[in-house]
């Protein structure tokens, strides 16, 4: 493990190499290097399974994390590799070419997080959610109960409950609710 | 009008809209190609899934896979909700075996909180007992089912009698009969009813019979041979190029499988090989699971005799309502009854998490895998080749 980490290091000049269990790690390697550092593990390194690939919407810092898992079924090793990209203006290296499930992967991305890939076969065809005209569904700023409320009528009698509130109340009901309530369901 | 169900007049201009235009289309600049749809809602389909078929004459041409018919935002929900509120919504995201959910989400908040070495001994006896019985439930409906894709609805009625018999114990253990919320972050929820093992063995012994009479139902009969074998061949060099994993790479002659790979719980322990074909057709996948259904059958007599009588089944852990995660990252895998199944899962150190992200075997399997296999082949095995990739709509779209 430590042999291949040093190695992107060197090479890609990784940066924030975590080691999460005994075989699996991550890496944070540049936007423009990113792809590189897959085709260089795929073909040099033996890291032939390409696991999956994912991203988190990291609002607050005006970044995407994309993440590129990689397994090598000789070492039983996976090393994700991550990289960021702007939020403002997401796009991204189209890497369809490597494996040829990953324009699935893509399709879904462009679909749920607005990031382009430019010249991923079907990109821009939907995946999930046929004639969307809101925001990407799973960036952070989109509020499913705002949707929900709008969209669909409302259902007299439907009430939710704050899981401490009414724990507090089911266990202790003599006693006054001192559990402060939550707004869970942003 | 007043919905007497209901109570109240629903709003109906709010909800989408009604398109029925769907159905076969006739290609008239050429009148060479027709169009079908297969699904969302038909018999041989698995799940709520559409193909759309171009074809000329029997033959497809070109296929593309329609999802999002089940769509319900599982992973956006979980993000918005607790670390234990959430564990209820992904159960849902793969019907066929939801004990896989379980164990993956509560494994990833254990190793993140930094529980993960204090799970006791006897609840990861009852995690693998659990898991094995849903990978039993599923081949019990897989297995026979590759048969029904060929209209051989036999095996399928034996089969779900015995799956039932399963879910039969689930209930008995769990309260639940399809989604069971037993495997529960540290640990499970309880230790196993009295006379609980009697009672599977009782149910294995019928299974042993089945497994028999299935063997002479499907693998000794001409239909199911003439038209099984050579159909939808995968080769080895297909393994890794499309990300097939579990049976289907195993029929192809490339043993995968986490169990041994990279040994969760105490798979270790168990003394048992994966079992593997090389022609990587429908037959030989079907004839792997029948395999596979054997060893699972002798897995959960192992674990039985294997696991202790009593012991702990909770490490002890803060309340669930005020759990803080640290900022971190992982990924565990399982190998389910379809193949590797993982949880990619972020925490950002708030009391929810950051992005919960599935990766099921039917991702791969069901969009780029059947897309390029359906070309060339008879529209009468397009359920068939669906079948023998064990395609799980709900895991897709999530």
């Amino acid at each position: 493990m430590n042999e291949i980490l040093d190695k992107i290091k060197q090479k890609y000049n990784a940066e924030d190499v975590t080691v999460q269990r005994e075989r699996l790690a991550f890496v944070t390697v540049a936007k423009d290097l990113a792809i590189d550092a897959v085709t260089w593990l795929r073909d040099y390194e033996g890291f032939s399974h390409f696991v999956m690939m994912s991203c988190v919407d990291w609002m607050e810092e005006g970044k995407f994390q994309l993440l590129y898992l990689l397994h090598n079924p000789d070492t039983k090793i996976d090393i994700g590799v991550k990289t960021y990209i702007d939020r403002e203006n997401p796009v991204m290296e189209s890497a369809h070419h490597l494996w040829k499930q990953i324009w699935t992967y893509q399709r879904e991305l462009h679909e749920a997080f607005g990031i382009d890939f430019p010249g991923s076969p079907r990109v821009d065809e939907n995946f999930v959610l046929e004639g969307w005209d809101d925001i990407p569904h799973m960036r952070r700023e989109f509020n499913t109960k705002e949707y929900s409320e709008k969209t669909y009528f409302p259902r007299p009698g439907r009430k939710t409950y704050d899981p401490a509130t009414y724990m507090q109340e089911k266990l202790y009901p003599n006693q006054p609710v001192t559990a402060k309530r939550k707004d869970n369901d942003k | 009008m007043i919905n007497k169900f209901l109570g109240f007049e629903p709003d109906e201009s709010k909800l989408p809209s009604k398109r029925a235009k769907i159905g076969a289309e006739i290609d008239l600049s050429s009148q060479k190609y027709q169009k079908i749809w297969l699904g969302p809602n038909h018999p041989g389909v698995t799940g709520n899934m559409a193909m759309e078929l171009w074809v000329e004459g029997n033959t497809v041409v070109k296929a593309k896979t329609h999802v999002g018919y089940l769509h319900r935002g599982f992973e956006k929900l979980i993000e918005r909700r607790l670390y234990v509120q959430g564990f209820p919504t992904s159960i849902r995201m793969c019907v066929a075996e939801p004990d896989t959910n379980e164990y993956l989400i509560a494994t990833c908040t254990e190793q993140l909180s930094g529980y993960d070495k204090e799970v006791p001994e006897m609840a990861k006896w009852l995690r693998m007992l659990s898991l094995e019985m849903a990978r039993l439930q599923g081949l019990l409906r897989g297995v026979p089912g590759q048969g029904g894709t060929f209209a051989l609805g036999l095996g399928v009625q034996w089969g779900v009698y015995l799956r039932d018999l399963i879910l039969d114990r689930f209930e008995e253990l769990t309260g639940g009969r399809v989604y069971h919320m037993y495997i529960i972050p540290g640990g499970v929820r309880g230790l196993l009813p009295d006379g609980f093992k009697a009672r599977l063995e009782d149910n294995l012994k019928e299974i042993d019979d089945f497994i028999v009479r299935i063997k002479k139902l499907m693998f000794h009969n001409a239909v199911f041979k003439k038209r099984a074998i050579g159909l939808g061949v995968i080769t080895p060099e297909m393994v890794d190029k499309y990300g097939i994993v579990g049976t289907t790479a195993r029929a192809s002659g490339v043993k995968r499988d986490v169990r041994k790979d990279d040994p969760y719980l105490y798979y270790d322990q168990l003394d048992f090989d994966p079992p593997t074909d090389t022609d990587g057709d429908v037959y030989a996948r079907t004839w792997v699971r029948w395999q596979e259904l054997i060893q699972t059958v002798d897995l959960l007599r192992q674990i039985m005799a294997k696991m202790p009588e009593k012991g702990d089944i909770r490490a002890n852990m803060p309340n669930v309502l005020h759990w803080r995660i640290p900022k971190g990252e992982t990924y565990v895998r399982l190998e389910s009854g379809r193949g590797e199944y993982g949880m990619y899962y972020v925490t950002d150190g708030s009391d929810k998490p950051r992005r919960v992200n599935l990766r099921g075997p039917s991702y791969t399997h069901g969009v780029a895998l059947l897309e390029d296999m359906l070309v060339g082949a008879d529209v009468a095995d397009v359920h068939a080749l669906m079948v023998s990739l064990q395609t799980c709509p709900p895991e897709i779209e999530r």
